[in-house]
């Protein structure tokens, strides 16, 4: 039997490669106190040598620590915008729905995982990713395609782009048995943010962690409206208040880890609750809305995860429950008070198995069910049930490594069907010697789709239960060159460069319904291309010991074609083959951390080129760019025990107004200020 | 040293990269301003100088905007409220949904920003803009504007609201009475010194409750309900024939096993007088034509069928099913507005294609023959004519 994972020299192998590898992922932390806060006994269980050895052959672009709580960002989503490949469609404001979409294929394509177990919205497919504040958030990771590691849940292999959230583990110093910390953050839009983080160790083996937050903000910022005439005078200018942009909200949380010989469990309890106003459109004569949105989320969830010498296993299971109430009380409208009710049962086992050194197969199966009831009338409560069961293997010669994996989805709600679709991955360093790991060549080929949503299968009027799955293609040929030095000055660069070509079909979208006044109905009708190219460049600098400096910069081109309707053609107005809603030809962002002593500045940028608000491109659909600058200094303290921080962050330094998405204006120059306790 | 030689290189170009981001300026949003178009031919028209298109835009979007085609130049111009109004603060606004001409002014309901806004209808430029919440349909009895609005008095369930009609007096722009009506009013038509309301109970039907199907008559000289008529569930168009004094409404059907129909008012009697078992999405009276289209969805083709029939007022028959007869009806997607102009019988239809971009109005000749088609905003629905100077 293969088992030379018990040897110590491959232990000791392996444990410099994982250390390896996190630093490569993508836009790493800037210096030895972010190394010193992953780099302990607990966060490196055993169990990672074999991780290591399924590790994934197209890294991640990830943001972690320091590195992560430096951006400014209150939310996932802010945080997400530094990633390149991806559009953020942020509505504005502190309670804002933020959704991302991956290389302009549609948010309903990301799939979002948090501590591994993927977040479902069976209902609508939206992941509000502006609910998920980062204060407990470790690591976010993003990638293309897919995971390209082979030990994983079945729904891994799913969506045609992932975003992985971390939140933190518990790891105690020598000598302690607890932590604790509490952070406070106040500013701009009436922001009060409290949150606490307990941390404990039970035995050796067994920690627990409790966390809470609450948030409340008014939401309330000015913003101002301005056209003007050709010749640059005013036409009009108007300046207001945001409005019903109020948000409250309750997250807690509480997770308990533990370590088993060669393995490792974890389970965890979230609960968020939260009211808010949804500011909606600015419109002449409504300058205010009063929609409110109430939603109580709740899940559980556990891993349990062992290595019998090759063989690994993995079982995750999940219970959610998410309740949403909306209501629309607008009198000069439709009046709306619907109560939706989700539930999800996940239970997944993963298993690994390495046949020899080089070659690692897996096999995974996932079971789901999911149902929905309303408070709508004639509602028909769909429910369904998702089995997804995926086989994988990687395959090393030399210094090329290769992937292949085959989901196959077998669904049954109205109707059943059954998918097969596949992925491969490949990777090739072409340098041999010492350089081996500093460059890399990579390509993958991925099919996949998303399953229609509830609402697009059975909301009343507009759904379409004759829906087909909504598909996806990538193409991906990119390459990477890392090179850590041992200078003093320039200590790290990372480079990578990908171009790609996305293909949407079956693409559902809502078309016209004859036989009355403007109504819809889901058809499977719209077709995408896509071709881009995502770059990043990350490189850090130490000084010396206590001044160290880190830039990052991303860009994105991407020309996303609608190819829905050849006949419409039209040279000015047609939509075939123009641009498709929101996406810009060029977008990018460039931080920078540099840190002295106790001190710490951040800048931060974000560029989102010109759009056009459908695939009409026409002058009265046209977005004009936008930019933001952030700044943000911290502080750090110890006093005794415990470790203080302050942070001062100003947003949108130039009191830009933009917008993201038509008639909902984003912020101008915001502030905040942010306390944290550690002991 | 060749390492700081690379570093400082390459954290120069990065900063260098970054100052150039923040010197980078262009914050300006300029009005986009449109040539007009010459579709066809100058002609000079006695009675009729020309027509507006109302183009209702996408809910939020606040992209409400009207156009204007006129005979004597031949030109169709985009965006014409923008173009009069430069200054106007958020243009037009959000969701039009009628236009309608009288007594030189024209009125548009703009459905989303809750306004009637009135307009100078040889300028365009804005003469007023009246509250009314949710408004919907205009008509006209030589006096006064009539609005039709959803918004009535709440009971206790929020659901449960009827809609009005709104007296509009044009002199001073404002509303002076206000009449209850039933569910969801739409369309309306004046005869024989009353005023005749369609009533839709869409929201209602929405609610889980039934269409309404009744239609409200209202005593114009006393701006009180007189009677209701029960004629057909969901109602929605409404056209009076001069010729023979009597009111076509129609019916939009349940979209499940009632059809559509259109039903026959007699103004004298208040009764209903006669069906036309024919599905119709809208329509629109001249002479001794009924003109209308059904648009209606193929689920085996994945595409539309849309039905372009003359009713024959006289002879109570569909006397053609295709009154577009050079072969282009194939180009309309989706049928969206329907107009008879009165002096040479031009048939004005609006194309309203995916709901989300520029949609196209069609001209054709009495015999339906393509004369032009322009290139309108999103979703143009309503056509108004300008009366002659």
């Amino acid at each position: 039997m293969y088992n030379q994972s018990f040897h110590p020299s491959w232990v000791l192998y392996a444990f410099m490669s994982v250390c390896l590898w996190s630093l490569q992922v993508g836009i790493s932390g800037v210096c030895a106190q972010e190394v010193g806060m992953t780099d302990s006994v607990y966060a490196i269980p055993e169990v990672s040598v074999l991780s290591d050895r399924a590790k994934d052959i197209v890294p991640a672009q990830s943001l972690t620590g320091e590195r992560l709580q430096s951006l400014n960002s209150f939310s996932v989503a802010d945080a997400i915008r530094y990633f390149s490949g991806v559009q953020i469609k942020d509505y504005g404001g502190v309670g804002g729905l933020k959704t991302v979409d991956i290389r302009s294929m549609g948010t309903h394509h990301m799939g979002v995982f948090y501590d591994g177990i993927q977040l479902g919205n069976a209902q609508n497919g939206q992941i509000d990713l502006g609910r998920f504040s980062l204060d407990n958030i470790e690591e976010i990771s993003l990638y293309n395609g897919q995971k390209s590691g082979i030990f994983q849940p079945a729904r891994d292999y799913g969506s045609s782009g992932t975003v992985y959230l971390r939140s933190r583990r518990p790891k105690f110093d020598e000598g302690k048995d607890f932590n604790l910390k509490a952070t406070f953050r106040t500013g701009s839009f009436g922001l009060v943010n409290p949150s606490l983080l307990w941390e404990q160790r039970l035995s050796d083996d067994v920690s627990l962690s409790v966390n809470a937050e609450y948030t409340a903000a008014d939401g309330k910022y000015r913003f101002r409206y301005r056209k003007v005439f050709a010749d640059g005078s005013v036409a009009w200018d108007t300046t207001a208040t945001r409005q019903n942009g109020d948000v409250h909200a309750l997250r807690l949380e509480g997770g308990l880890s533990g370590r088993i010989y060669d393995g490792y469990w974890n389970a965890r309890l979230y609960f968020y609750d939260s009211e808010k106003g949804i500011p909606g459109a600015i419109v002449n004569n409504v300058w205010k809305r009063s929609q409110r949105q109430w939603d109580r989320n709740f899940f559980s969830q556990g891993t349990f995860r062992k290595s019998f010498g090759g063989y690994d296993f993995m079982v995750n299971a999940k219970f959610a429950h998410d309740y949403m109430h909306y209501l629309n009380p607008d009198t000069t409208q439709f009046y709306i008070d619907n109560r939706f009710w989700q539930n999800e049962v996940y239970v997944s086992l993963a298993n690994h198995y390495a046949i020899t050194q080089d070659w690692d197969v897996a096999l995974s199966a996932d079971w789901q069910y999911n149902w929905l009831d309303a408070s709508l009338v004639d509602f028909v409560n769909p429910h369904r049930t998702t089995l997804l069961v995926a086989t994988a293997s990687t395959y090393t010669i030399g210094r090329f490594r290769a992937m292949a994996s085959m989901l196959g989805t077998y669904v049954d709600d109205s109707r059943r069907m059954s998918r097969y679709t596949p992925a491969f991955f490949l990777s090739y360093k072409p340098l041999a010697g010492r350089h081996t790991d500093e460059l890399s060549i990579r390509a993958f080929y991925k099919k996949i789709f998303r399953l229609p949503t509830f609402n697009d299968l059975y909301y009343t009027d507009v759904g379409n239960i004759n829906l087909r799955p909504e598909y996806t293609i990538q193409y991906d040929l990119g390459m990477q060159y890392t090179r850590p030095f041992s200078s003093r000055w320039l200590s790290r660069i990372d480079a990578k460069v990908d171009v790609y070509y996305n293909n949407v079909t079956d693409k559902i979208i809502a078309v016209p319904k004859g036989n009355g006044q403007y109504r819809w109905m889901m058809m499977n009708l719209g077709e995408v291309r896509i071709y881009g190219v995502d770059l990043n460049v990350n490189a850090q600098w130490q000084f010396s010991p206590s001044l160290a400096l880190g830039i990052g910069a991303a860009y994105t081109y991407q020309k996303a074609q609608d190819y829905s309707d050849p006949s419409d053609n039209h040279p000015k107005v047609g939509t075939y083959r123009g641009q498709i809603a929101y996406i810009p030809w060029h977008n990018g962002s460039l931080t920078a951390n540099l840190i002295y002593g106790y001190w710490g500045l951040n800048y931060s940028f974000s560029y989102v080129g010109e759009r056009y608000h459908t695939s009409a491109n026409t002058p009265e659909n046209y977005e004009k760019p936008w930019y933001t600058h952030d700044m943000g200094i911290t502080r750090s303290f110890t006093v005794g025990n415990m470790r203080l921080k302050g942070a001062l962050e100003i947003n949108n330094l130039l009191d830009r107004q933009y917008e993201v998405v038509l008639n909902y204006p984003m912020p101008g120059r915001n502030y905040k200020v942010k306390l944290t306790l550690e002991m | 040293m060749k390492t700081n030689k690379l570093g400082g290189a390459v954290m120069v170009l990065l900063l260098s990269a970054a100052i150039s981001l923040f010197s980078c300026s262009d914050d300006e949003d300029p009005i986009v301003i449109t040539d007009p178009v010459w579709v066809t031919d100058a002609e000079n028209l006695k009675d009729i100088a020309g027509f507006y298109v109302l183009n209702q835009g996408n809910f939020g979007n606040n992209n409400c905007t009207f156009d204007r085609f006129v005979y004597r130049s031949g030109a169709y111009e985009n965006n014409v409220f923008l173009h009069a109004n430069p200054s106007a603060v958020m243009g037009l606004g959000d969701t039009g949904n009628d236009v309608h001409v009288f007594d030189g002014k024209l009125y548009v309901a703009v459905n989303g920003s809750n306004l009637v806004t009135v307009a100078d209808v040889y300028t365009a430029r804005k003469i007023a803009d009246i509250d009314v919440p949710n408004c919907r349909y205009f008509a006209n009895d030589g006096r006064y504007v009539y609005v039709s609005s959803y918004v009535g008095q709440a009971g206790a369930d929020p659901t449960d609201r009827h809609g009005v009609v709104m007296r509009i007096d044009p002199r001073t722009c404002t509303v002076t009475d206000t009449c209850e009506v039933g569910y969801q009013p739409e369309q309306m038509a004046v005869a024989e010194g009353k005023l005749y309301v369609a009533n839709s109970g869409g929201y209602r039907a929405m609610y889980g409750g039934d269409y309404d199907n009744t239609v409200s008559v209202i005593d114009l000289s006393t701006f009180t309900l007189k009677c209701t008529i029960e004629v057909a569930v969901n109602l929605f168009g409404m056209q009076y024939d001069s010729r023979r004094n009597q009111i076509f409404v129609s019916s939009q059907g349940n979209y499940m096993d009632i059809p559509s129909t259109i039903s026959i008012i007699d103004p004298v009697t208040d009764r209903v007088k006669g069906v036309i078992d024919e599905a119709c999405t809208n329509m629109a009276v001249c002479g001794n034509s009924l003109y209308m289209y059904c648009t209606e969805w193929n689920y085996v083709a994945n595409s539309y069928t849309n039905t372009f029939a003359i009713y024959d007022i006289d002879r109570n028959e569909i006397v053609s099913d295709k009154f577009i007869t050079d072969g282009t009806d194939s180009e309309i997607q989706c049928p969206y507005g329907i107009s008879i102009n009165p002096e040479n019988g031009d048939i004005v239809i609006s194309d309203a294609r995916d709901y989300v971009s520029p949609g196209r109005v069609y001209c054709y000749n009495s015999q339906g023959v393509r004369r032009w088609m322009a290139v309108t905003g999103v979703i143009p629905s309503a056509i108004a004519f300008i009366p002659g100077k």
